[in-house]
């Protein structure tokens, strides 16, 4: 298992590779450590939402409402803020948001039986429609100067959105990797019914999975409130493509049971690099819309052509043992 | 059909199988679970291919590779599960995919309609042409199903099983069915478990044995019992390397259980050192038993008693906490994640154990994994291999191994050897014989009468939902268990 994930995320990391190396042929602005840095800070936000992606597609489900879900705990967080409610107090009612809409999620997925497209798709609207009636469709502004920081700030020279980038996925990678919810997760995509009669609490742990992402998405919202030094309802429009996007080039099955997080912070580099390389080239934005688009489909193409050869090369294999 | 033969991998499902149906007649075919009834019909519907043998229909010798081949040829097969699409009316299913056109892309409703009132008024069925069919019986379900399979020119009936969802009187209506059928001309091949029904709509009866036809008979010039005999009469031949030890203290007793249309008052109990043989046709209810037992689904009613003490089992997790392991009818769809790793698998359900505030101490659970690997001598390359390029043999061994590796005291195990091969069937009865002598007990559902009788200390026969009877190994033979099985009195 470690060898095969390993050898598709060399795959994916070959692309984001060859792509960086025509960039750089293509124009000088590319590879300078101010854009590598500008590129990277543009993609934490994708990226962050795309861990609890990960989780989600992981165990076998979908996440429509994350970008509704950026909104909304921005709001919220935005107007702690304007309350002048302390900074971690006002982050924290952020996550809270965050986790309480994915919580609903979980409960509707598991206890109401509903599939998880549609569960979602309804937070979506209803947490979008939230922050709109909250807000009556204006931006909340005027944070204090601290606030700002968190995106500004430069601890190490590093912008500390990447920072806390790297921070959200090495404890994901360990929580993924390491803990019995990491493994649960993968059991459950890869087969539900068996991970169930082994005794395993399917349910909780599913409705674990929304909540993650839920949290990961208000992250996300942080970062974002404090880039733009307001929180905006219709912040996070169209994230949940990118951040299902950024996880399927990654490597994950949309099925479930396989993928890995690194898999998804390359799919997730991927498009920042694409985006800001045709921006640096200069084709417009409308072409890139078709570019990217064509870029997913190539990868999980690609991906699915290259893992159905590694099957049935597999398959004639075990033929070959079992007639052995 | 004639020296029909059909091997899959490891086994030979049928080998060199006569079978001469007259028109007008309802041929039975007759054997146990696995004797190869079904293959045989696969053959002859198109849906398998053989390996050897002649097919000939009215004389003519026939080619029949595909099922529209046998659907020209005028062979119709009504499998077990209907295939009728539920939202769609009896009229649309009848035509599926060959509506009568008024012009192109457009449907000649109004000949529908009058063809399928016609289709179903023979066979006695008064229904709306466009009520969906969700909303009919089963047994009228069927008859449309029958109609659909009879619009022109069928010439040969194959029914599967027809019965076993029909309630009495839909039997009868069944049964009203099949004599026009005959009476039209139609050879009927009819599947059953049930011999009450051989007398009932039966001229000529087959019966067949691991893959081999054992007699033809007209219907009546032979006794039931002798039909049974006849089924079950194999030879001891496999190994069954079956340990005896002293019975211990009761781990499990199950009282009053009961599920809706499944499962009614069913009371057992199992001690530590011994197997509990479950036998029964298939659809008797086992695997329902099983897995109501071990909380896989629900109960109506009834208590579980493990160890003693009276547990709520609600989920898996309440049995599997006190010491139930369950191996699954289905390895590969319920005995193991076949996308993790063989270590992955066997440390699933201990995972709890096997760390530490949460996270996994891979290096316990490889110790853990890798002990069992050697114990059961499962053939892997590392722990690291994906259960799903294990062979079927070692799967099962993996499945075991979740729950030794859980401290399971009561296995149930759902045909544990089926789809395996003999070398693995033999150790996997290894296993089993060193799990009772270090106290555990085993609930042992199987279709194989030979194991049934070899390798359990006491044998249940469930039917229809109950327990019919129970059996000391030393007195069971394979043909009392069978009859019971049936409802044949031994």
């Amino acid at each position: 298992m470690i060898t095969s994930i390993g050898r598709r995320q060399l795959g994916t990391l070959a692309g984001l590779a060859g792509l960086c190396a025509l960039l750089t042929v293509l124009t000088p602005h590319f590879l300078t450590v101010s854009n590598l840095l500008n590129i990277t800070e543009q993609t934490t936000i994708n990226a962050v939402i795309a861990v609890g992606m990960t989780f989600v597609i992981l165990s076998g489900g979908i996440d429509l409402s994350v970008g509704s879900l950026v909104a909304l705990s921005g709001i919220v967080l935005g107007s702690a803020l304007q309350l002048h409610l302390p900074l971690p107090v006002a982050i924290l009612l952020g996550l809270l948001t965050g986790a309480a809409c994915g919580l609903v999620n979980g409960v509707l997925i598991t206890r109401g039986r509903l599939p998880p497209f549609i569960a979602t798709l309804g937070m979506m609207s209803m947490a979008r429609g939230a922050a709109l009636l909250y807000t009556d469709g204006r931006p909340i502004s005027g944070f204090e100067e601290g606030f700002r920081v968190l995106s500004t700030g430069r601890p190490l020279m590093i912008p500390s959105p990447v920072l806390l980038m790297a921070g959200v996925y090495l404890a994901a990678h360990f929580v993924l990797t390491r803990t019995i919810f990491g493994r649960y997760v993968y059991a459950i995509g890869g087969n539900e019914e068996a991970t169930r009669l082994s005794g395993v609490r399917v349910g909780y742990y599913k409705t674990q999975v929304y909540v993650l992402s839920g949290v990961t998405s208000a992250v996300a919202a942080v970062t974002l409130t404090a880039r733009l030094n307001s929180a905006q309802p219709i912040a996070g429009i169209m994230y949940e493509l990118d951040a299902i996007a950024a996880t399927v080039i990654g490597g994950t099955s949309l099925m479930g049971g396989s993928g890995t997080l690194v898999g998804t912070l390359i799919g997730a580099l991927i498009m920042g690099v694409l985006r800001n390389g045709l921006n640096l080239i200069g084709i417009s934005s409308f072409l890139q819309q078709v570019v990217i688009g064509a870029v997913i489909i190539a990868a999980v193409l690609l991906d699915s052509t290259l893992s159905a050869r590694a099957a049935s090369a597999r398959a004639k294999r075990t033929a070959a043992n079992a007639a052995a | 059909m004639r020296g029909i033969r059909k091997a899959f991998p490891g086994v030979v499902a049928l080998d060199g199988v006569d079978l001469e149906v007259r028109r007008g007649e309802v041929h039975v075919l007759l054997g146990e679970n696995g004797a190869g009834k079904s293959t045989l019909m696969k053959i002859l519907s198109g849906a398998l291919a053989r390996d050897a043998g002649d097919i000939e229909i009215e004389g003519q010798p026939v080619q029949i590779g595909t099922p529209r081949e046998a659907q020209r040829l005028g062979v119709r097969t009504i499998y077990q599960e209907l295939t009728l699409v539920p939202y769609l009316s009896s009229a649309e299913n009848i035509f599926l995919g060959r509506e009568p056109r008024r012009m192109p892309g457009v449907i000649d409703t109004h000949r529908m309609r009058l063809e399928t009132e016609r289709l179903l008024g023979g066979l006695g069925l008064r229904v709306d042409p466009w009520r969906p069919v969700r909303e009919l019986g089963i047994a009228q379900q069927q008859m449309v199903e029958v109609a659909k399979a009879l619009d022109d020119d069928a010439r040969i009936l194959i029914m599967d099983e027809p019965t076993s969802a029909l309630t009495d009187a839909e039997i009868t209506e069944l049964f009203a069915t099949i004599e026009r059928l005959t009476a039209r001309g139609t050879a009927i091949v009819y599947i059953s478990h049930r011999l009450e029904e051989v007398a009932r709509v039966g001229h000529a009866v087959t019966v067949l044995r691991d893959g081999r036809r054992v007699a033809t008979c007209r219907v009546g010039e032979v006794p039931l019992s002798h039909l049974i005999r006849l089924m079950a009469d194999r030879e001891l031949s496999e190994h069954f390397p079956k340990h005896r030890v002293a019975r211990g203290e009761e781990v499990l007793r199950v009282e009053g259980l009961g599920r809706q249309g499944a499962l009614h008052d069913v009371d057992l109990c199992v001690h530590r050192g011994e197997v509990v043989g479950l036998a029964g046709l298939l659809g008797a209810g086992r695997t329902e038993l099983a897995r109501a037992i071990v909380g896989a689904d629900h109960r109506d009613a009834g208590t579980i008693r493990i160890k003693g003490a009276p547990v709520d089992v609600r989920h898996p997790a309440d049995a599997i906490r006190r010491g139930v392991g369950f191996l699954p009818e289905d390895r590969k769809t319920q005995g193991l994640v076949l996308g993790l790793s063989v270590g992955d698998n066997i440390a699933l359900p201990s995972l709890a154990r096997l760390s530490r505030a949460g996270v996994v101490q891979t290096g316990v659970q490889a110790s853990v994994a890798a002990r069992l690997v050697r114990e059961l001598r499962i053939k892997t390359p590392g722990l690291q291999q994906l259960a799903q390029q294990l062979s079927g043999g070692n799967q099962q061994k993996v499945v075991l191994a979740k729950w030794l590796a859980a401290n399971a005291d009561v296995l149930i195990m759902d045909e544990p050897t089926r789809g395996i091969d003999v070398g693995a069937k033999v150790e996997l009865y290894e296993l089993m014989n060193q799990f009772t002598a270090r106290g555990g007990g085993i609930l042992m559902i199987s279709s194989e009468l030979p194991e049934i009788v070899s390798m359990s200390d006491r044998i249940l026969v469930m039917r229809l939902g109950r327990i019919v009877a129970e059996f000391d190994a030393a007195d069971a033979t394979q043909e009392r268990v069978l009859g019971a099985a049936l409802g044949h009195a031994a």
